[in-house]
This record gives structure tokens, C-alpha cells and sequence, in this order.
């Protein structure tokens, strides 16, 4: 769920209550969450000693309990460890969190959190510097759960320090009425009728992964040649009237209000959209290939060692296969949990079937993960990327 | 002594505030805008080494987005004017027993957040709202014109958020023209067009540059109206600061193009006021 946006969290979990099918369905579920949120939003309290760990995790990310205004899994969890958690919806935004964090991780003083859920980049630059700490690999068995596509990436080959809590494909989605024949290829996507209503995600990694895979280049090996080249590629599009926007996940909006008619887009949020628009819009892995990427769970340095071990146990609980399907079913990710799909049969028979949360092997070869980039790419390639979006 | 003390103790407040919130940023946004990347070091870690360098690579790189942003901001300025002239005048000269009920219309937009009026607005030009089918069906646009992610659409945007920023100091002095000022014009043979020349427009000269103030400098630092309503082709210095800051994490150009834009904003209005002749009224 790497969400990036122009606008301010506020405005954000009200955009993303009104596309959350639960809270929909529900009516008024994106207002309760916002009040579950402020009513836990002030993190006044101090250091957590080991039966209370404070969880800091993206809005709707989590299977939340309209009627009774509670998370199931995570009370689950309680009942049967005696650990209280403290559940924060915060985590909005990788840049902005870390942000808000740094300093005191720099003074190894206590951040509020004692898990958080950055995506694979920040990730992988919180390893980089120090600001994770090492899972107790005993208080964790079921960590052997997790998907081979997803058990060794290059910021954390072994999975000592993150595990992943949703995987995220980035492909083409897209409006039937407007692309009957689907949209498979790039070709397809930049097919005349889509001009001017094409939308591509604000995160590089999926849009630019998705055009280097379409130009032959692997998004896991890219060198910056061929970077620029896909750089170049996005650039004349947008300046050409091709891409009307580079945005996060409000692309979904767009495709709602007929203002585009194919994107480069999230999984879950297409599945969201397919289930709330029978048959209006669709989404597939490319042809040439797909990326996928994950939000980690992660232990800051600054969190106590009790803390920490009652996280690892948290962890632990949200990779047992039942459990994992249990969040599957409401927030519409990837499960990261090998074992989650037989569970799913027993809720709900349909999800299970469903290439959205459960991609089946075919799928998961061709999908690509961007590889890590070296502090100076980081900054250098984002800036690129944000001169040809306009800014 | 106690007498003449009680001035500055009133000011203490403002002064702690002013000092907290606007100086303590500013010197600390300066000192940011001269900072390098430390060789080796990770995304967002930057050292002093007073390169003043830094503002004109910034200006150079975005000045596209800069000249964007001052010609929105005026076109914006210019038809917030010409729809709150009328406006204000019709509110003051005839809003009658009205007035107030009127003036809080003017207001009741403020009552809802900034981003959802400007969401809001997305939804009403976007492809499923009334306008574009409406003017389509009657050919004022092509098939496939479209309104959002457009210029129009960014401008349009602005001149709706700022307009009360122009309406109400408009009201403000056009309520204080004493009407008895014109029938006295009228009495000397002026003609209406001359009256409104003469008479109504200089009394009411110090809302005109309070509301064009008003309306231009939030206008030009403006990134939410083309954020939402505009296309990577309409981006201004505002998408520019905010990315910079927050996706490329380059806190040194941010700050350096925060600076550049401040001091442009400071140069064109100090120009204004001169030109407008009316410094001791704003």
C-alpha cells in the first residue's frame, strides 16, 4: 500500500473510507474507523513495557468490525497472549512518517511505536541506518509461512529484520465499456482511445518497473541507462496530452468518474473497484510482466526488548495461516501467509478463487520486484521521476 | 515606568508567537537552503556549506513552474475581481435588510474544508458530473474535451477558493462610500460611467488592492487546486516545494525555492502598492 498523495492525511482516510468496499457496504464504516483513530490518536503514553505494544500501520489495513468497532484479529490476540496493543491508523505516507520519527531514532529515543509498516524502499533504508532490529527468529515459527517470492529480497535476503504484512501487484487496470479487448500490452494501454485519460501511480517503482518490463529491461537488474530510457518514455507521454496524471491511489476515483479509462494501478484497490462496479472495470498483470511489492512489519530500534518480544509474538499471530486469511478478506492484498488460501475456503469460497489475493503460480513468475537502490540513486531517480510528473 | 512598559507586555504575546512560529522557521528554512549532501550519507542527510549556488540552480530548473504560478495567480486575481466587484457593490449599495445574510453566503464556504471544496469541484467538472455532458450536447466543447487536469480547471479552482479573500475587503470599502458622494456626482452632470470612474472606484481602491493582496499571495504559493484539479503539465512552485520536500527529500532546494518564492512575492507587491499609490490604507 505504498499511498502517496498531494493531500493531507485527513483528507486521505476520507478518500480512502469512501473506496474501502466494507465501509461502503457498511455506510458508515469509514467514519467509525476515523473515530477509532481519534480516539486512540494522542501517543502520550511512554515507553511500552511487554503486555502493550503500539502498532503504527497504513488506514484500512487491518479487518475492523463495523458494528462493534473493534479489530477481531487483533482482540484474538489479546485474549489469548494477555498483550494489549495499541492500534494506530497513521501510518499514512512512507516519506511523511519518517519524517516525523527520524530525530528521535537518531537519539534512540522512544518514537511512540514499536512496530511500523514501511514499504520495501523505506524499509530497506531504515535497515540501512540502523533503525531495525533483529527478529528473535524463536519467538516466530510461523515466519517459514511466508511466499517465495517474497522471503528474500534484497534490503533483507534472510528476513531477519521485516516480514512482509501485505504484498501489493502493480499492473493494468482499466474500463471495459471503453477497452473491451482488456488492456494487456503498453501498446494497449497507450491505444488511441485512452489518450488523454491515462493515469500512472505516483510510485515509481510499480509505473517505471512496469515500462522497463514492457521495454525488456528487469526491474530486479535495472541500470540507470535503462531507467532514464523509461524515464524518457513516461516524460513524452505526459507532455504529448497522453497521461493526464501521476498519482496515488486516487487514480481509482478517476476511473470511477469516467475521467480515465486505463491506469497503471494497485491490485487491491481494482479489486475494490471490480466488486463495487460488477464488470466495469478489470485488472491484469502485463503481459510482459508485473511488479510486486511489500509492506513490512518492522521493530524499531528504539522499542524495549520486552516490546520487542511481545511484537515478535504479534508477528508470529498474523502469520498463522488462519489468522492471515481472516485480514485477507477485508483488506484484499496479496497475503504474504503460504497456507492462507486453504484457510479462505472456510470463510469465503469466492475470495479464495480470487487472482487478486491468491495470485496463482503463472502469475506470481511474472511479476517483478525493483531491486534496492543506493542512497544516491534514490534521490537522483526520484527526482527524475517527479521532474516528468511536473514537479 | 508601569505606564510605559504596559505597551510591550501587550506585545509580549504576539511577539513570543511571532517569534516561535515565524522566525524561528524562517532562520531555520534559511540555514537549510544553503546545506549539500553529505558525501556518502544516506537520502535526506545534508551538511552546511553556504552554497548560495543552490538558489540559482533551483530558480533555473523550475522556472517554468514559477512563471506558471504568477500567471495563474493573476489570471486568478483578475477574474476573482471583475465576479466580486458586482458582488460587493450589489451586497453594500443594495443588499438592503439582506446584507448580513448575504455576507454570510459569501462566508459559508469556509465552513468546509479547503480540499473537499476543491474534490468537490473534480466531481462537478469530471466526466460524470452535469457540465461536460451539458456542454457537449449543446457543442460548446468537443467529444472528447475534457475539463479536469486542464489549466482552465486549476484557474477556475483558485478564483472559487480565493474569492471571499476578494469579496469581503471589497465590501468593506464600498460600504463605506457615502452614497450622497454619488448623488453628488450625478448632480454635476456625470453620467453613471463617469460616476463609477470618478467616485466610486478611487473610494473603493483600498479594498480593491486589500482583496487583489488577498487573493494573488495565497494564490501563487498555491499547490492543492493544481494537485487536485490539474495535470503534471499544470504544475506550479507549490507541487514543486512539496515534492521536493517530501519525495525527492531534497530539504535544500525546497527551502532555497521557498525563499525565491517569498522574495518574488514581496518584489511584485511592494511594486503594486507603489503603483497603487495607497500604502498607508493596507
Amino acid at each position: 500500500m505504498a499511498k502517496k498523495s498531494p493531500l493531507s492525511p485527513e483528507a486521505r482516510s476520507i478518500i480512502n473510507a469512501r473506496v474501502s468496499r466494507r465501509a461502503v457496504l457498511a455506510g458508515i464504516g469509514g467514519v467509525g474507523a476515523a473515530g477509532a483513530l481519534s480516539a486512540c490518536g494522542s501517543s502520550g503514553d511512554s515507553g511500552a513495557g511487554g503486555d502493550l505494544i503500539r502498532w503504527g500501520n497504513w488506514p484500512l489495513y487491518l479487518d475492523f468490525d463495523e458494528d462493534a468497532k473493534t479489530y477481531p484479529t487483533l482482540d484474538k490476540f489479546t485474549e489469548s497472549t494477555g498483550i494489549d496493543v495499541k492500534y494506530f491508523e497513521d501510518y499514512n505516507d512512507n516519506d511523511e512518517f519518517f519524517g516525523k520519527v527520524q530525530a528521535q531514532l537518531k537519539l534512540n529515543e522512544d518514537i511512540g511505536y514499536d512496530l511500523v509498516c514501511p514499504t520495501d524502499w523505506m524499509a530497506a533504508r531504515w535497515i540501512r541506518l540502523g533503525y531495525a532490529q533483529k527478529f528473535d527468529a524463536a519467538n516466530i515459527p510461523n515466519k517459514t509461512n511466508i511466499l517465495d517470492t517474497l522471503a528474500t529480497p534484497s534490503y533483507d535476503p534472510n528476513r531477519e529484520q521485516t516480514l512482509t504484512w501485505q504484498g501489493i501487484m502493480g499492473g493494468f487496470g482499466w474500463n471495459t465499456e471503453k477497452n473491451p479487448k482488456g488492456v494487456r500490452t503498453l501498446d494497449d494501454l497507450f491505444a488511441p482511445v485512452n489518450k488523454g485519460k491515462i493515469v500512472v501511480l505516483s510510485e515509481l517503482r510499480d509505473t517505471i518497473g512496469i515500462i522497463l518490463l514492457a521495454q525488456g529491461a528487469d526491474p530486479a537488474t535495472v541500470t540507470e541507462d535503462q531507467y532514464m530510457n523509461a524515464i524518457d518514455f513516461m516524460a513524452g507521454k505526459i507532455s504529448d496530452g497522453w497521461i493526464r496524471g501521476v498519482k496515488g491511489n486516487e487514480y481509482a476515483e478517476d476511473l470511477t468518474s469516467g475521467d480515465a479509462t486505463a491506469v497503471i494501478g494497485w491490485s487491491g484497490d481494482m479489486f475494490i473497484l471490480a466488486s463495487e462496479n460488477a464488470g466495469k472495470f478489470d485488472f491484469t498483470i502485463p503481459e510482459s510482466g508485473g511488479t510486486i511489492s511489500g509492506d513490512n512489519m518492522m521493530i524499531p530500534s528504539t522499542a524495549t526488548a520486552e516490546a520487542k518480544a511481545s511484537a515478535e509474538k504479534l508477528i508470529n499471530w498474523y502469520y498463522d495461516p488462519a489468522i492471515a486469511a481472516e485480514v485477507a478478506a477485508y483488506v484484499n492484498y496479496v497475503t504474504p501467509v503460504k497456507g492462507a488460501q486453504a484457510e479462505m475456503e472456510k470463510i469465503d469460497p469466492d475470495l479464495a478463487k480470487s487472482e487478486y489475493i491468491f495470485p496463482t503460480d503463472a502469475t506470481m513468475k511474472n511479476l517483478s520486484v525493483f531491486r534496492s537502490l543506493t542512497p544516491a540513486e534514490e534521490t537522483a531517480w526520484t527526482e527524475a521521476f517527479q521532474k516528468a510528473a511536473g514537479n | 515606568m508601569g505606564k510605559i512598559r504596559t505597551p510591550y507586555l501587550l506585545l509580549l504575546p504576539g511577539f513570543l508567537f511571532l517569534f516561535t512560529f515565524f522566525i524561528l522557521p524562517i532562520l531555520n528554512l534559511a540555514q537549510t537552503s544553503t546545506q549539500t549532501p553529505i558525501a556518502g550519507g544516506d537520502t535526506g542527510q545534508y551538511e552546511q556549506t553556504l552554497r548560495f549556488q543552490n538558489y540559482i540552480d533551483a530558480f533555473i530548473e523550475n522556472r517554468e513552474q514559477f512563471s506558471r504560478s504568477f500567471v495563474y495567480a493573476l489570471i486568478a486575481t483578475v477574474l476573482a475581481l471583475a465576479i466580486s466587484y458586482p458582488l460587493a457593490y450589489a451586497i453594500a449599495f443594495k443588499g438592503g435588510k439582506f446584507k448580513n445574510f448575504l455576507l454570510v453566503l459569501v462566508v459559508a464556504p469556509f465552513f468546509t474544508s479547503f480540499l473537499l471544496r476543491t474534490v468537490a469541484w473534480k466531481q462537478i467538472l469530471g466526466e460524470e458530473g452535469f457540465v461536460v455532458p451539458t456542454l457537449r450536447t449543446i457543442g460548446i466543447i468537443s467529444p472528447s474535451t475534457t475539463l479536469t487536469s486542464t489549466s482552465f480547471a486549476v484557474v477556475m479552482g483558485m478564483t472559487y477558493n480565493f474569492l471571499p479573500f476578494m469579496t469581503l475587503p471589497l465590501y468593506a470599502s464600498i460600504d463605506r462610500i457615502d452614497p450622497r458622494t454619488l448623488e453628488a456626482s450625478g448632480d454635476l452632470y456625470a453620467n453613471a460611467f463617469t460616476t463609477f470612474r470618478k467616485v466610486t472606484l478611487p473610494l473603493s481602491m483600498p479594498g480593491v488592492v486589500a482583496g487583489t493582496l488577498l487573493t494573488f499571495i495565497p494564490a501563487a504559493g498555491d499547490y492543492v487546486n493544481a494537485a487536485i484539479l490539474g495535470s503534471p503539465n499544470t504544475k506550479m512552485i507549490g507541487n514543486v516545494i512539496e515534492s521536493r520536500y517530501f519525495k525527492i527529500v531534497d530539504y535544500p532546494t525546497a527551502a532555497a525555492l521557498s525563499f525565491t518564492l517569498m522574495a518574488a512575492i514581496l518584489i511584485l507587491v511592494t511594486l503594486y502598492i507603489r503603483k497603487a499609490g495607497t500604502e498607508e490604507l493596507v
